[in-house]
């Protein structure tokens, strides 16, 4: 076996070779193509993107984002409501006329589904609401870490008593 | 490693593993979920819809676990020739697309509370989709190789080609925009309160000793019926020569 030299690979390990440049190329296609895909397979445009190349009034397109804090305003029919979708560099005003789902609060991400008019409202069709990676109980709700940490050495102060 | 190789002393391992993995799993699975559902508070936005948390993420990382563990053992078998390799990349298809299945169900439950619609058609969601049919894909080609008595090695470089999913499942809510939240857990941070995380990984952990023991249990069966194959072959080659 080892008379034949060290230049010749062993079957087993020419195997391990071949395959691993085979994985190697194609993860590097699936990169490839997911980064060419990474407009086209978003969900949703963020205001950014609107303000960065504005769609066509009337062509049908889905708009995500946060809702602007003391934006919600209810139309006088009591199911229009109009809100703005911001994410920290550009805000799009939104009209939208329908039940609103329950995880609907100012501060919180929306995608709302629907149309530009021609005067730079979005007029939704649908909305829904996204929920963030946050899990938090109720009775924690509003505290920050400080807080948090406070209420954390309080109850472990009171378990050892 | 070689020592794995040998199909008797992996039965005897297996043997001895398979019940304890699949009741510790039972229980620990159990346990976990009853506690998510009735002692851990509800969340401060979703309310008690939060609890389908402990069911649907730990799905999710074990349907993805399936497919590595297929990629795996696929890897193992072209390369080393592993005996085994084979029988377990087919034994992970069937637990891997339950899992990922009751992943799908489970989120779109918890999708129409929450999100106000069963289904869209985000990154995360259509390759998750995509999970599913490959494992359909998979199990309907490596079934039908074994059937016709043919090599695995199709259902292999399938196994090692599907994984390419893998990561962008991972990354689907990274990269694009989706309505689906991006990670909660990364690296050792967690966005989830301790009160939700404990009974999530407690729950993980009795999926993934489930998932380990029905994976066994279905390699010492694939073994079986092979052997049980062999036997018969043998006896119907001495009956023939009896009669000659």
């Amino acid at each position: 076996m080892s008379s034949t030299g060290s230049r010749e690979l062993k079957p087993k390990h020419q195997r391990l070779v071949l395959l691993v440049i085979a994985l190697v190329a194609l993860v590097g296609a699936g990169l490839l193509a997911a980064y060419a895909l990474r407009n086209q397979a978003s969900y949703f445009y963020v205001p950014a993107d609107i303000a960065a190349a504005p769609p066509q009034p009337g062509q049908a397109i889905r708009l995500g984002g946060m809702v602007e804090n003391g934006s919600i305003t209810t139309a006088a029919d009591g199911v229009t409501v109009e809100f703005v979708v911001q994410d920290g560099q550009a805000r799009v005003p939104v009209s939208y006329t329908g039940i609103v789902p329950a995880l609907f609060v100012e501060g919180s991400g929306v995608v709302a589904e629907g149309a530009m008019r021609a005067d730079g409202v979005f007029i939704a069709d649908n909305l829904l609401a996204k929920h963030d990676e946050n899990y938090m109980p109720r009775e924690l709700e509003g505290m920050n870490s400080a807080e948090l940490r406070e209420e954390l050495q309080e109850s472990m102060a009171g378990s050892s008593e | 490693m070689h020592g794995f190789a040998n199909p008797a002393r992996f039965l005897k391992i297996a043997k001895w593993l398979t019940v304890p993995l699949l009741v510790g799993g039972l229980v620990i699975s159990f346990a976990a979920v009853l506690w998510g559902l009735t002692q851990v508070p509800p969340d401060r936005l979703m309310g008690e819809t939060v609890r389908i948390l402990f069911v649907h993420v730990p799905a999710a990382w074990l349907g993805m676990g399936g497919w590595t563990t297929i990629a795996i053992a696929s890897l193992v078998e072209l390369v080393w020739r592993h005996p085994l390799a084979a029988i377990a990349a087919r034994a992970a298809a069937v637990p891997g697309a339950v899992f990922t299945a009751i992943c799908l169900v489970t989120g779109s439950i918890w999708g129409r509370p929450t999100w106000g619609t069963w289904w869209v058609w985000d990154g995360r969601l259509t390759s998750m989709l995509v999970l599913l049919f490959l494992y359909f894909g998979y199990i309907a080609l490596s079934s039908s190789l074994a059937r016709e008595g043919q090599s695995s090695r199709i259902a292999a470089i399938f196994g090692l080609v599907g994984a390419i999913n893998i990561p962008i499942i991972n990354r689907s809510v990274v990269w694009w925009n989706s309505l689906h939240q991006p990670p909660s857990i990364t690296m050792g941070q967690s966005s989830i309160d301790p009160v939700f995380l404990w009974p999530l990984l407690i729950a993980t952990l009795g999926f993934s000793l489930l998932f380990g023991g029905v994976v066994l249990a279905r390699m010492r069966a694939i073994l079986a019926d092979i052997q049980a194959e062999a036997r018969l072959r043998r006896k119907a080659l001495q009956a023939e020569e009896l009669a000659a």
